[in-house]
């Protein structure tokens, strides 16, 4: 057993006992086979002396638990890093961003603590999954959705926290968006809740945000200020019927404009799902004449993909979309969609189901894009296994936010392809990604896994990735650990001034730094490399 | 001594248990989206909850699919359908991971837990594999 850096194992030893008298000794561990459990399945560190590893975990049932254990850290120094499902893979899993953490494993606290069929809300603890609450509702014949992200495993407390998004309608696929009232634990033990929650007996906690006074709930996402142990989400009325349909266009060129009709098409509100544009041609992965094609920067490049998309058969642009509501309401919308979408030339919108809710079991399985109609699954990592391709370890996703602005997303498309080949990258993805609200991401995931050299060649790419967006002015709106200084440190204006005002809440919130060092940048005084 | 009607009678009764214990313990295939009916068997439960939504059945489940490529055909997809699998093979797997499958921790699967999946996977076993399958031999 190793203590965290800089903890006196003497120290670090009398911590261990007071934790495992407040959580019970099995839930403590220290051994290097538990400790295994907790490395980063898709680091891209893997196996290096650099690696984020924990140096113990404890495991807590409540927030009673949660407290006690925090106000033992809070006295003896003890870092922590807290983790809610553990499976926020390609952004960390259930490792530290300072190695040597004690992982503070919030996966035993998973209750369903509410759920309001009335008025669209559950509350839930961390260790909560989309698949839990899916199978909560379902069970009871709730007529409400969840909005999940493609892996359903993960937390819903969680994936807020690190400003996830889904795919159902607006505003309930923005998971920080849909958030209502919030309990945190902070450093020295002290439980406090965020809105509404803030008053006693209130009624309203999952009902209205704001409460009285500033609205602190964003400083406990992508932060280290405090530990949410309780946490409200707005969830989606059962609709009577979803579209499922996706809008294509033909031509290479006609991306900006195809981007920008589905753009606006948003901001009326016709179209309230996520979307994304994607692209047989343009897109990952791509087999090796493909591979060719794209590596031509010459006047022959378009012609040639243009060329190599009608002997394939394929559409050039296609984006999958969903619309929810009263049959006879999303019709009429879509006729609209439909007009606006075919002012370009050759393009047009297809429907490729209408289902119609509650689904029965049968249907529930064979419905296709599960994660438009609120369905947890891990459907999306199935795309990873392919006849004959190369081992699909891992990945950490490259997730610049772009303008929404056809032309500028198509330019990084461009840009963004040059560095993978110069790189020798092979990502998945690259799609245009209308994820939150009002602003384009594109998320490239690129491969990493057991093999050192290839994680080192991964990493310089995706470094160079980051620069050439923050030089353009795009950042990432999430980042894996071994990145997140680096990201953070694009976020500079004035000197780094936020990344300062961060810091001086942090000295205020958690003088002792002992809850997730490094976590976006936010590092105590006394590991600060700049102080 | 038993009468012969009676030794029959036994017979039959013992062979309707026999079958009515293969029958029973012919796992059905678990499935993603249902809560698990109280009653389930505790490693059938276990595995709905937290391995189905990989290994269930039908294309949305990848731990199926990528084992779908991996054996050809040559042994069934789905790992409620296996015959080879041995406790250790299934352990290793569970705390270990393998490529995109992240380890579970003991608060996602407790040691008991693991073992009753253990049981439930390792029940049905007509006759030991001939080659049974084995875990990766090393891995960093």
């Amino acid at each position: 057993m190793k203590a965290p850096p800089g903890i006196a194992p003497a120290r670090f030893e009398q911590a261990l006992r007071k934790w495992r008298g407040i959580v019970g000794a099995d839930w403590v561990f220290t051994s290097a086979q538990d400790l295994d459990a907790y490395r980063d399945s898709y680091s891209p560190l893997y196996g290096e002396v650099t690696e984020r590893v924990a140096s113990a975990v404890v495991a807590p049932d409540s927030v009673e638990q949660v407290q006690e254990v925090l106000r033992v850290a809070h006295a003896a120094r003890i870092p922590l890093y807290a983790i809610s499902t553990g499976k926020n893979l390609t952004y960390g899993g259930s490792a530290p961003a300072y190695s040597g953490s004690v992982i503070l494993d919030l996966k035993r606290m998973n209750r369903i603590l509410e759920v309001s069929e009335r008025n669209a809300f559950a509350l839930v603890e961390p260790g909560v999954s989309y698949f839990d609450l899916y199978r909560h509702i379902r069970e009871r014949g709730l007529k409400l959705w969840i909005d999940c992200p493609d892996p359903g495993w993960g937390s819903l407390v969680g994936n807020s926290l690190d400003h996830g998004a889904g795919y159902t309608s607006a505003p309930f696929r923005d998971h920080f968006e849909a958030r209502c009232g919030m309990e945190v634990v902070l450093a020295d033990g002290q439980l406090l809740r965020t809105g509404m929650g803030a008053l006693p007996n209130s009624k309203t906690w999952q009902q209205f945000r704001y409460g009285m006074g500033p609205m602190v709930d964003g400083l406990f996402a992508q932060s280290n200020f405090g530990v949410v142990t309780k946490m409200g989400f707005w969830l989606m009325p059962q609709p009577e019927c979803a579209l499922l349909l996706t809008a294509e266009a033909g031509r290479h060129d006609d991306g900006p404009a195809f981007i920008d009709a589905l753009a606006q098409l948003g901001y009326e509100g016709l179209i309230t799902s996520q979307l994304f544009v994607e692209s047989p041609v343009m897109g990952f992965p791509m087999g090796p004449e493909l591979a060719r094609l794209r590596a031509d920067w010459s006047e022959r490049r378009v012609p040639a993909l243009e060329d190599y998309a009608r002997r394939n058969g394929l559409v050039f642009w296609s984006a999958p979309f969903a619309m929810y509501g009263h049959e006879d309401v999303v019709r009429t919308q879509l006729a609209h969609i439909r007009r606006r979408i075919e002012q370009i030339p050759g393009a047009r919108v297809r429907e490729t189901a209408c289902l119609r809710f509650p689904l029965a079991d049968d249907q529930l399985a064979a419905a296709p894009d599960k994660a438009r109609l609120g369905i947890p699954s891990l459907s999306y990592f199935v795309s990873r296994f392919a006849p004959g391709a190369p081992l699909f370890e891992g990945h950490i996703d490259f997730s610049p936010v772009v303008p929404l602005d056809g032309q500028t997303l198509r330019e990084a498309q461009d840009l963004f392809d040059r560095i993978c080949q110069e790189h020798g990258i092979a990502p998945l993805g690259g799609r245009v990604l209308l994820y939150h609200l009002r602003a384009a991401c594109l998320i490239y995931a690129v491969p990493v896994g057991r093999d050192p050299q290839a994680n080192a060649r991964a990493r310089a790419g995706f470094a160079r990735l980051m620069e050439v967006a923050a030089a353009r002015g795009w950042g990432e709106y999430r980042i894996h650990p071994a990145f997140m200084d680096k990201g953070i440190g694009y976020y500079n204006y004035n000197d780094g001034a936020l990344l300062r005002f961060h810091e001086r809440l942090k000295d205020a919130v958690d003088p002792h730094g002992i809850l997730s060092a490094g976590r976006y940048g936010i590092w105590p005084r006394h590991l600060r490399k700049h102080v | 001594m038993k009468s012969r009607p009676g030794r029959l009678a036994c017979a039959a009764a013992q062979l309707i248990l026999l079958l009515g214990v293969a029958q029973a313990a012919q796992p059905t295939i678990s499935w993603t989206w249902l809560p698990v009916p109280a009653g389930t068997d505790p490693g059938k439960a276990a595995f709905m909850r937290a391995c189905a939504v990989c290994h269930g059945d039908g294309p949305d489940h990848p731990g199926t699919s990528s084992l779908q490529i991996k054996y050809e055909g040559k042994l069934p997809a789905l790992l409620e359908q296996r015959t080879d699998l041995t406790p250790d093979l299934v352990r290793y797997y569970v705390r270990n991971g393998f490529a995109m499958m992240p380890r579970f921790r003991k608060t996602e699967l407790s040691d008991a837990e693991v073992d009753a999946i253990v049981n439930y996977l390792t029940r049905v076993r007509p006759e030991p594999a001939a080659h049974p399958a084995q875990p990766p031999a090393s891995r960093q």
